[in-house]
């Protein structure tokens, strides 16, 4: 089936059998690799990516429910090569160990902070309890989403400066 | 994992889905947000050959008041109860349950209706439809019909359902006096199955019960409704001693195995605690919506 995408703002299109996971769709025909596959059973929330701006496991999504419809992957985040606020946050507080669980993470992070701008810590903790990160780095995690909460909302009260930072050389 | 080949059908209409039915539904498999289907489809649990994704069909995303009762149409996804603030106001059961169901990511996407009848025991909703007494409203080619939720899980991931209806939306009566509920869950960590959860909902008038509701969770090869505990509390106050009772013979209608999560006495021991918290709860949030 022929299935047309949204994907980081970009019109992408497949053909592709229905039973292909929108997980896999990303991963082996857009080459999207920053999407991980941890559990494949819905449980740890390394795949979770933005469908139309609500985080969901994209191991239980098909690509053809996709269809038409807006994704947003961890490749998404940085824009213009400077980035995101939630991406700071998660290098300056040290939110990530082996770095497996941190694409998903940053995606959760990313939605909530787009609904809830000064989330609390028991907010972050609910927001991120679909999303399992074996190093169980969950303080750093925390506080990387609340340093992304605070960069956003200096940005918002100077918007000519910005809170975002160049990329560095690691992507 | 990939599930097992199947035809894909997202028909735009709701006509269009029940012809589909009517031809290929003994083969099919309904999906609405697949949070349930997917994992079982991958899993090569439910190989069908036709997955027939209403996800797309328009209009059965709202929840709706009126004549009395509140309606949920097939696609309100678990979210979007528990953002509700006014339902968790009137209804306070439906917000509770939405809260402790998966995660996160999964109640972006999974369907209150959908949940009902995937017809899991350990599933959530059906135990709350069971204390609130809900009713399916099932359409198919040739008609629509109206079925009671207390007579619609037949077995493990079985139900009323005939292969050619689509559940459209769930009936929630409102009571008009003062009502309350509550739904208590245990589960060993987020995104778990409940190792066992209660539902109930209380009418009061004065002090007196006119209708009480238990939905069991976990504790049998359906979600379980306690008739005998019901009937122990409509006509009488609720009062520690009709409480303890109710929740007594709560106990007695589950039916739980032993398993990782508990043995069966101790899942018994929860239904009986869960009964008498929940109630206590549901009086209280009944006085309280009163006041």
């Amino acid at each position: 089936m022929k299935v047309t995408m949204r994907v980081n703002g970009a019109e992408r299109t497949g053909d592709v059998e229905p039973r292909v996971l929108l997980v896999d769709f990303l991963r082996t025909n857009l080459a999207l690799t920053g999407t991980h596959v941890g559990c494949d059973t819905t449980s740890c929330g390394a795949c979770t990516v933005l469908l139309d701006g609500d985080p969901v496991k994209s191991c239980t999504v098909l690509a053809v429910q996709a269809d038409g419809r807006d994704v947003k992957t961890v490749e998404g985040l940085a824009q213009g090569g400077a980035l995101s606020p939630v991406q700071v946050g998660f290098h300056e507080e040290h939110g990530l160990q082996c770095g497996f669980c941190t694409p998903g993470m940053m995606m959760v992070g990313t939605a909530l902070l787009e609904n809830n701008p000064n989330p609390s810590e028991e907010q972050i903790r609910w927001a991120i309890s679909g999303n399992i990160c074996r190093c169980t780095g969950y303080m750093n995690i925390v506080k990387a989403i609340q340093h992304a909460a605070k960069l956003q909302q200096a940005a918002a009260a100077a918007p000519s400066q910005g809170a975002a930072v160049p990329a560095g050389g690691g992507e | 994992m990939f599930p097992a080949a199947f035809d894909y059908r997202a028909p735009a209409t709701l006509d269009e889905a029940l012809g589909v039915l009517k031809e290929r539904g003994d083969d099919a498999k309904v999906m609405a947000g697949g949070q349930s289907l997917i994992p079982l489809l991958k899993l090569r649990f439910a190989q069908p050959a036709l997955v027939l994704d209403i996800g797309r069909l328009p209009a059965m995303n709202q929840i709706g008041r009126n004549n009395g009762h509140l309606s949920i149409g097939a696609l309100v996804r678990h979210v979007d109860v528990e953002h509700d603030l006014d339902l968790a106001k009137k209804v306070p059961i439906l917000g509770e349950a939405a809260h402790w169901i998966a995660d996160p990511l999964v109640r972006n996407r999974g369907t209150v209706v959908g949940s009902v009848c995937h017809a899991d025991p350990a599933g959530d909703w059906g135990s709350v439809m069971l204390a609130l007494g809900a009713e399916l409203v099932a359409r198919s080619a040739s008609g629509e019909r109206v079925i009671a939720v207390a007579g619609f899980f037949q077995d493990p991931f079985t139900t009323a359902l005939k292969p050619d209806e689509i559940v459209t939306e769930i009936r929630i009566p409102i009571s008009s006096g003062p009502a309350g509920g509550a739904y208590n869950k245990l589960e060993r960590k987020v995104g778990d199955f409940a190792t066992v959860a209660v539902a109930v909902q209380v009418e009061i008038d004065g002090r007196k019960v006119t209708r009480a509701g238990i939905g069991l969770t976990s504790v049998g090869p359906t979600n379980i409704k306690a008739t005998q505990a019901e009937k122990a509390l409509v006509g009488h106050e609720l009062t520690d001693e009709t409480i303890r009772e109710a929740a007594r013979l709560a106990a007695e209608a589950a039916d739980p195995k032993d398993d990782i999560r508990g043995s069966a006495a101790y899942k018994k021991d929860v239904v009986r605690v869960f009964v008498q918290r929940g109630l206590h709860t549901a009086l209280g949030r009944a006085q309280e919506v009163r006041a």
